[in-house]
């Protein structure tokens, strides 16, 4: 027993002593390898008489087990200060900055094109488009703007150059075309919008040569004048993102439409800033009325069936508002500073069940 | 179009205030453009009398001046030649401001001398240029008195945008007329006394029978008042002018100026001593000239329609009169006359002189036909009157042109068309009160437009008329009824325009749109720049042709920002482009420029320049967005000359299809653009890439991915330097089924192989698919690699 007893305390004084993983190995061999001082003894078990070993047997194996527990024990302490030494030279300076990430942007009249189309998608509207170079027919006879018209001069209207035919084609002066072509495609009823690029031969502090429009057209049975007011007051109001927009229909005059009205907006100035929906002030933001009856006709609707709505707005002109962009023409000139500052993540994708922005 | 609140009491006899008549206006369409109060500016200034005016002890320009305000006597110091004693002039008291400059006054001491307020020039008050000394008014003006009243400047102007479509609001009956139909008060009679003349006009007047039958001018009259006295016109008619922007002549001008803006009627006076013989209306002849009014000498063509005496032209219809025979003070008989013109020749020819005047102004819009005769009579009226004279009797050519057709009108109609509840008797109400002649007694209603309304023609133009003036506040807020719309809300070309966008904004490129135009030099480089596609009238000769293509424009934007020094970034427009002029020969593309380093320098990794690998992938990346299968298509060494010969590629779909272009731009052409730095640049054209056929399910299908372990195997082959990296992929991939995934991974030309010769070096993954895969037979599907590679490219396994 005294034999146990020491083999006991000088391996236990061995194991406690291992500086490392090898020399914890070096002792778990001795101890309990095929040589080892314990296996050595529990061999000797075999020769003993019955009574010997039943004495001796749960005494070495409970030598064995505890020796093992002790060389576990012992080993996980060595993993751990191992770790704990390597953790301890493993720093790296986390102020250090990220990686540059590729940062691209969005510009403000695709978003906004995106935003105007994610609410009127949500009114059942469907997204039309046409050419920018149109023939007279389209840009302006359909549309009821007879020949000598002032818009069809050559300083509004940029022309091409006369074809061997007669036919002169224009650069569209304004997404209305885009109403004859698609009642000519899809007849009534019928419920469109149409964004696109239009032109018109200006140039100064508040216009360029080209500029974004947006044109609505919503043709059946019985849509009344009311419908357009319903249906712009719910654009405003989902589009600015404000609750309620004092509106104003101020009775105008377009060939395409009649009656036809501008409509006004409220607004509050204050310096540059100009907060929509609420105040004592009113914004022009755009042309509407009842598509008239020639150009319905023209568009292949019979108007003593069919009767309907038309209006066009400034895409470029809403951006400016709802995003406080000061200058139109900066909108085209590309200058990076700008389109990082006024452009919009490639994320922000416009609805409105999450939002049109952030 | 300008007025006064005054004017317009003269046709409205109404209670309402400036507000209400200004938001009215609006309301009904003539739209507030300003209103301008001018007494507002001269608050507090009051009509003052100098006492006496004596000189400055120690300034010999300047005079003391004693002062009555009427409230107090003051001493002002003045230095104005004219200041006198009994002069009676504007005085602008301490604290108050001068209009023009914005300076406050206060009591102060000028050459040692306390002074206490001033005394007014008009260049102070903004009412003239003149300065040379103060203002004298009248000697009724009665001291202490609000200077405004006594300046004729308590008479607030209204500027009001008027649509084209209304010519009769371009008189303030007509503005009076809409503003009584919406119930602002009542319209005063604009009905002209006929007062019989003494004699026959002596001069005759006739329209030539071409002119006659164009109807360019359909009816001319005219009347000759002799014994005139053609002085300044009284104060009130002169005010009334100044208010609305227009400067006071000589009694005649002044008359007829004043008939257009009241009336909307244009007239013309001439000295008819000045003229030689009959005045005919007819067509210019072709080189003919006149001298206008304005002073300018003007080559008449053809078909212009001139007035003209047996001297030659002497004026043009509608436009403007000649200097020759114009009316001077000195003019003692005239001719008044007045006349229809047609509205598009009246344009035409205006725009063809470039000639802006009141006449054309109004004509162009058209003038009301019946008022010609009483126009006349109205004009000869106030010339006896102001001017003295005895007038003859009228002399008529031709006749008004006759009223348009009578309108069937169902008053129903306005209510499913506006969707506010009108009755039909309020319908006919407002029609009658615009002055149209409604017959009740047939279905549907029949009615007559009223000769001022030439912009009438049918039934909506009269819905819009009792819309407008009911007022389009009462108009319901209706909310759209649902739609089963039978078009996507977006098709499929569309929805491929928004991938594209956010697909390279993701990759870090900065959306631009830049002009569908571009100069016709740049055109030229990129394949454009044709005729067809040149505009008739640019604007500059920087945009003068339809784009070809965007590369000129962003590489413009390019050139601009690198110029601010931005040095490292990536340009990205999806817009259309420009093969014809027919709306198939517009196609839409996304193209993208990058320049500079890839990224911005970083502590953490090397820098490298964007080269046109970094483009190939913004190409294949939008293609891939769009749903393009990117394994079927295949690139080739041939793009167009706008790109660099030997770093740049064609991405096709099958032999034919060209769905984009990449690479490093020429130099010439980054020299043209004088950029000193390589661009990459590509090109994609949405339309080329087909679009998908129409789903039948969303389903994926099942994921099969195999338990069993995948076998990767590195091969290296030594190829001649000119053997495309294409052919050892597509030869590796092909060369067994189970060969998943074939990845280059080393590119070596160098030392270490022979020259001319390069060492490409491939990953294969093998990925078994029922069992996994013997050593041998692994070895045999390595075997069948390399055989095909090296057949391929003929180039040999490196050892």
């Amino acid at each position: 027993m005294d034999n146990i007893e020491t083999l006991k305390r000088d391996l236990t004084d061995a194991i406690a002593n291992a500086a490392d993983e090898a020399a914890l190995e070096a002792v778990r061999v001795a101890a309990l390898g095929k040589k080892g001082s314990i296996s050595q003894l529990m061999k000797g078990l075999g020769q003993m008489s019955p009574e010997e070993r039943k004495q001796q047997g749960p005494v070495l194996n409970s030598l064995k087990n505890e020796i093992a527990e002790a060389i576990a024990a012992r080993a996980q302490a060595l993993h751990d200060a191992a770790l704990t030494a390597r953790l301890e030279t493993e720093k790296v300076d986390i102020t250090l900055p990220v990686r540059p990430e590729p940062a691209g942007s969005i510009h403000p009249v695709t978003q906004v094109i995106d935003e105007v189309v994610a609410i009127f998608a949500d009114m059942d509207f469907s997204v039309a488009v046409g050419p920018d170079i149109e023939t007279d027919f389209y840009n302006f006879t359909a549309l009821n703007i007879p020949p000598e018209h002032p818009a069809r001069q050559m300083h509004d209207t940029f022309y091409f150059h006369e074809k061997a035919d007669g036919e002169r084609p224009v650069l569209r002066t304004h997404t209305s075309p885009v109403q004859i072509r698609s009642m000519q495609a899809h007849g009534a009823p019928l419920r469109i919008i149409a964004p696109g690029r239009t032109y018109r031969c200006d140039s100064d502090m508040t216009h360029t040569p080209m500029f974004h429009q947006i044109e609505g057209l919503v043709i059946d049975k019985d849509i009344h004048m009311g419908h357009l007011k319903g249906c712009l007051d719910a654009f405003c109001r989902a589009f600015f993102e404000v609750d309620t927009v004092r509106m104003r229909f101020r009775p105008s005059h377009f060939p395409f439409t009649e009656p036809s009205a501008e409509m006004d907006i409220g607004c509050h100035r204050s310096g540059q800033e100009i907060r929509i929906g609420d105040g004592d002030d009113w914004l022009e933001i755009l042309g509407c009325g009842m598509v008239h009856p020639v150009v319905l006709r023209h568009g292949g609707i019979d108007p003593d069936v069919y009767q309907g709505f038309a209006f066009g707005i400034g895409i470029d002109r809403l951006a400016m508002l709802k995003y406080g962009i000061p200058d139109l023409r900066d909108f085209f000139d590309s200058d990076l500073r700008w389109l990082r500052h006024y452009g919009f993540s490639a994320l922000d994708i416009p609805s409105l069940a999450g939002g049109l922005s952030r | 179009m300008k007025f006064t609140l005054s004017w317009l009491k003269d046709h409205l006899e109404t209670d309402a205030s400036l507000d209400e008549i200004s938001t009215r206006l609006t309301d009904i369409g003539l739209e507030v453009e300003a209103i301008t109060d001018r007494a507002a500016s001269l608050a507090g200034f009051c009509v003052a009398e100098i006492l006496s005016a004596e000189p400055h002890p120690d300034a010999d320009r300047l005079k003391l001046c004693r002062v009555d305000t009427g409230s107090e006597v003051l001493q002002v110091v003045c230095g104005a030649p004219n200041a006198r004693a009994g002069l009676k002039g504007v005085f602008a008291p301490p604290g108050s401001t001068i209009p023009t400059s914005g300076m406050r006054l206060k009591k102060t001491k000028i050459r040692g001398v306390d002074s206490h307020g001033m005394m007014c020039s008009e260049r102070e008050l903004g009412l003239s240029d003149a300065h040379e000394g103060i203002i004298e008014l009248p000697d009724e003006a009665e001291t202490g008195t609000q200077a405004a009243d006594a300046l004729g400047l308590d008479d607030p102007v209204i500027e009001i945008a008027i649509t084209p479509n209304r010519p009769d609001c371009l008189g303030v009956h007509g503005i009076a007329r809409d503003l009584a139909a919406a119930g602002l008060g009542r319209l005063k009679s604009g009905a002209v006394p006929q007062l019989g003349g003494k004699a026959p006009c002596p001069v005759p007047v006739a329209i030539d029978a071409a002119t006659q039958s164009s109807n360019g001018c359909p009816v001319f009259a005219a009347r000759l008042v002799r014994g005139v006295r053609n002085a300044p016109s009284p104060d009130w008619l002169q005010r009334r002018l100044e208010a609305i922007g227009l400067r006071p002549i000589s009694a005649l001008v002044d008359i007829t100026n004043y008939i257009s803006f009241d009336r909307g009627r244009p007239l013309h006076v001439y000295d008819a001593d000045k003229l030689h013989g009959a005045i005919t209306v007819r067509s210019a002849k072709a080189g003919e000239t006149l001298c206008a009014l304005d002073g300018n000498d003007y080559v008449l063509a053809p078909q212009m329609c001139v007035i003209a005496d047996e001297s030659g032209a002497i004026g043009l219809g509608g436009i403007m009169g000649g200097e020759a025979t114009g009316s001077t003070a000195d003019t003692v008989n005239v001719l008044i006359e007045s006349a229809y013109f047609d509205p598009v020749l009246t344009a035409t020819t205006g725009r063809q002189l470039a000639i802006e005047s009141d006449a054309r102004y109004r004509f162009e819009r058209g003038v009301d036909p019946a008022f010609v005769l009483p126009g006349l009579e109205l004009a000869t009226q106030m010339v006896i009157e102001i001017c003295g004279g005895e007038a003859t009797e009228t002399v008529v050519a031709g006749s008004p042109p006759a009223p348009g057709e009578a309108i069937a009108f169902r008053p129903e109609r306005v209510r499913q068309l506006t969707g506010m509840d009108i009755t039909d008797a309020r319908s006919v109400q407002i029609l009658e009160s615009l002055g149209f002649a409604v017959d009740s007694t047939l279905i549907p209603l029949m009615v007559q437009p009223p000769s001022w309304r030439p912009d009438i023609h049918g039934e909506a133009d009269l819905i819009e008329e009792i819309a407008r003036i009911e007022g389009l506040d009462r108009l319901p807020v209706a909310a759209l009824p649902a739609f089963e719309n039978p078009m996507p809300v977006l098709s499929a070309a569309q929805r491929r325009i928004r991938w594209a966008q956010r697909c390279l904004a993701a990759r870090g490129l900065h959306e631009a749109v830049t002009w569908s135009f571009t100069s016709s030099t740049l055109a030229e480089l990129f394949g454009g720049g044709q005729q067809s596609l040149a505009l008739a009238n640019p604007i500059s000769s920087e945009l003068d042709v339809m784009r070809p293509g965007l590369l000129p424009n962003l590489l413009a934007a390019t050139k601009r920002n690198a110029d601010r020094g931005q040095s490292d970034f990536g340009l990205f427009e999806v817009g259309p482009q420009y093969a014809g002029d027919t709306p198939e020969q517009q196609s839409c593309a996304a193209t993208g420029i990058r320049i500079g380093d890839y990224r911005p320098r970083d502590w953490s990794a090397a820098q490298r320049r964007v080269d046109l690998f970094d483009v190939k992938a913004d190409a294949l990346a939008i293609l891939e967005a769009l749903g393009g299968a990117v394994n079927k298509m295949h690139v080739t060494a041939d793009a167009p000359g706008w790109y660099h010969p030997g770093r740049s590629g064609v991405i096709r779909l099958g032999p034919k299809n060209i769905l984009g272009y990449f690479g490093e731009l020429h130099p010439r052409i980054l020299d043209h653009c004088d950029l000193r730095d390589t661009v990459v640049g590509f090109e994609v054209v949405l339309n080329a890439l087909p679009l998908p056929k129409r789903r039948t399910t969303t389903s994926r299908g099942p994921l099969s991915a195999s338990d069993l372990q995948a076998v990767t195997r590195d091969f290296a082959f030594i190829l001649d330097a000119d053997i495309p990296a294409d052919a050892v992929l597509s030869a590796a991939t092909g060369a067994d089924p189970l060969i998943q995934a074939v990845r280059l991974f080393d590119l070596y030309e160098g030392e270490h192989v022979a020259a001319g010769k390069k060492s490409v070096a491939i990953s294969i993954t093998v990925q078994p698919s029922d069992k996994t895969l013997t050593d041998a037979e692994i070895d045999a599907i390595a075997a069948k690699l390399v055989q095909k590679v090296t057949s391929a490219t003929r180039g040999e396994l490196r050892s």
